[in-house]
């Protein structure tokens, strides 16, 4: 059991996402489909928690709070996925390195526990950290 | 009674399937059914039903709440922002029609702003891969009616493209193709074990943001050269293997998505895929197409080209075209600060851009006109709902191949919302009113006037 694990992060789609997304992302639909984090067994493991746990994931560029649940599309160990959303970029790499597409990604990430830490709503969370 | 709409257009993703029938109250004001569809398709057309929705501009207040104002004074207000603004970002455009997008250009003209559309974040670097090196490729219907090899490169159409494997490229009978997924081999390359890829005949799971040395093994592979034994994380057994059935198709295509545009590498991973693309037609017919995302960024791509000549990222701040990605690029605009006024149509930054320019975003004037309510919107000044494009007033879309479809009007929309075009159309005939009242020599009367 560790402090926090390294993990290498990656967003994209989901079908869940892309249904929340149309359905509202005001809703908490939006925030159960993108307000997550998926976990190789073996990543869950290494950081000693059990499947749905809020966890703090936190980069060079940002950190945010989300739920860890375990990879619907795995094994990937070492790899970390947060659908497409606030969520994910909140913390991904935003230089483009002089080609305008940030580096969405391939971000180095740290991972650690923060069970009494809520989820924000999309709405929530982008409001918020603008703020900062 | 309910009436059926056939061959609608779904105005979700760059599939933009033409087969959905909608179940439509008598009076064509209530959607009850969606048939055809997939499940984003058929929330996209029920939401637009929602009870909550949205059918009036609404103004940000100073303690950061919302109240609602008239359309005539959001058409004022964009108008002015837009009039006042030296270099205006104006994003999106990709859940609009081509009919919106032109308005949209006369206006960026007007006032000297930068039109970049979501390919930024999605496929830009294939665009500049393809103004690099070309592209072989061709359409869906080809790839229905020939292709008997599949491959899926950084994209998982199970997710993002729900409907793409079984109306174009892996189940369909078509011409040449009477076995469907029978006579069809998939290769999915992915660094997850993804939906798509557990469909696979061949799946490599090779190591995230290694793209670049794989696609260059497969093109040793080809020319019966010497691997190493190992390439980003995938056997060389494996490459040869996966090189064989590639030269060995009669009718080859590769589909490639974000995996490959968002990785380090990002261009140069689309230039060698088109390369592999390239040597491959030295043994048989290959060909290549992106995964676009949004159901229309493939129109703005089209209507910013042949009226401006880029796809992209066209700054016309001079009063001719410029385009420079990694300048004129909307992440690069706002994280240098060297835009001062943002307006977003048909796309929502506020979600899918990083935090770091979100956070640009809300510290300029913004307009956000969309018909959802979006955490763009909700960090925006003013924000315009609008009538669903595809849902509630029809217009040109072009898919993911180029191929542009006409979409459908279902239902009326909410009684008194504007279309896209009606607002656009609106702001840049207050622009040009604007320009034309200020002195030669300065900006306008609105930066006179202080506003």
């Amino acid at each position: 059991m560790a402090e926090a694990i390294s993990l290498n992060l990656i967003s994209g789609r989901t079908i869940q996402q892309g249904v929340a997304m149309e359905g509202g992302k005001e809703k908490p639909a939006y925030t159960e489909a993108c307000g997550i984090i998926e976990l190789d067994p073996a990543d869950f493991k290494a950081l000693g928690v059990y499947r749905n746990t809020n966890v703090l994931v936190t980069s060079d560029y940002g950190s945010v709070v989300v739920k860890a649940i375990e990879a619907t599309q795995g094994p990937h160990p070492g790899l970390a996925y947060i659908p497409m959303g606030p969520w994910a970029n909140a913390v991904v790499n935003p230089n483009t390195y002089g080609m305008g597409m940030p580096t969405f990604k391939g971000t180095p990430i740290q991972v650690s526990i923060a069970t009494n830490e809520p989820v924000l709503s999309s709405v929530a969370l982008v409001q918020k950290l603008v703020k900062e | 009674m309910a009436k059926t709409v056939t061959d609608v257009i779904c105005p979700f993703c760059g599939t933009l399937c033409d087969d959905l029938e909608v179940q439509v109250s008598d009076d064509g004001t209530k959607i009850l059914e969606v048939y055809n569809a997939c499940a984003i398709g058929a929330e996209k057309f029920l939401h637009s039903q929602a009870k909550d929705r949205i059918t009036r501009p609404r103004m940000q207040q100073e303690d950061g709440s919302y109240k609602e104002v008239s359309y005539d004074d959001a058409v004022e207000y964009t108008a002015q922002m837009l009039a006042k603004a030296k270099k205006p970002l104006m994003y999106g455009w990709s859940s609009t029609s081509c009919e919106a997008q032109s308005v949209g250009h006369e206006l960026a003209e007007a006032v000297g702003g930068v039109v970049d559309n979501t390919a930024t974040v999605c496929h830009g670097s294939s665009l500049i891969a393809i103004q690099d090196v070309g592209i072989p490729s061709c359409t869906l219907g080809e790839v229905k009616n020939r292709a008997d090899l599949v491959v899926f490169w950084g994209c998982n159409p199970s997710h993002a493209h729900p409907r793409h494997l079984s109306r174009y490229s892996i189940f369909p009978r078509g011409f040449f193709t009477g076995k469907g997924h029978k006579g069809r081999k998939m290769i999915v390359v992915d660094p997850r074990n993804t939906d798509t890829m557990k469909m696979a005949d061949v799946g490599l799971q090779l190591e995230q943001g290694r793209d670049y040395e794989l696609l260059s093994a497969l093109r040793v592979a080809f020319r019966g050269e010497d691997l190493p034994d190992v390439v980003a994380g995938i056997p060389k057994e494996r490459i040869y293997e996966a090189a064989e059935m590639m030269k060995n198709a009669r009718f080859g295509v590769i589909f490639f998505g974000m995996g490959v545009t968002q990785s380090l590498g990002k261009n140069h991973n689309i230039d060698i895929a088109i390369m592999v693309t390239k040597d491959l037609n030295e043994f048989t017919k290959f060909s290549i197409i992106a995964m676009r995302g949004h159901y229309n960024v493939t129109g703005s791509g089209a209507v910013l080209g042949w009226q401006f000549g880029f796809p992209f990222a066209t700054d016309l701040s001079r009063g001719f075209a410029r385009y420079n990605p990694g300048e004129t690029t909307s992440n690069d605009l706002l994280r240098r600060d060297e835009c001062d006024a943002v307006f977003v149509l048909g796309s929502d930054p506020g979600a899918h851009f990083p935090i770091s320019s979100v956070k640009k975003i809300a510290h300029l004037p913004s307009v956000a006109v969309d018909p959802h309510i979006t955490p763009t919107t909700e960090i925006s000044k003013l924000h315009v709902p609008v009538a669903f494009v595809g849902v509630e007033v029809g217009g040109c879309c072009y898919r993911m191949d180029n191929v542009p479809i006409e979409s459908r009007k279902v239902v009326e929309p909410p009684e008194g919302m504007m279309t896209d075009t009606d607002f656009l159309a609106r702001v840049r005939d207050r622009v040009v009113e604007l320009k034309a009242q200020a002195p030669v020599g300065t900006q306008s009367t609105a930066e006179a006037q202080g506003a």
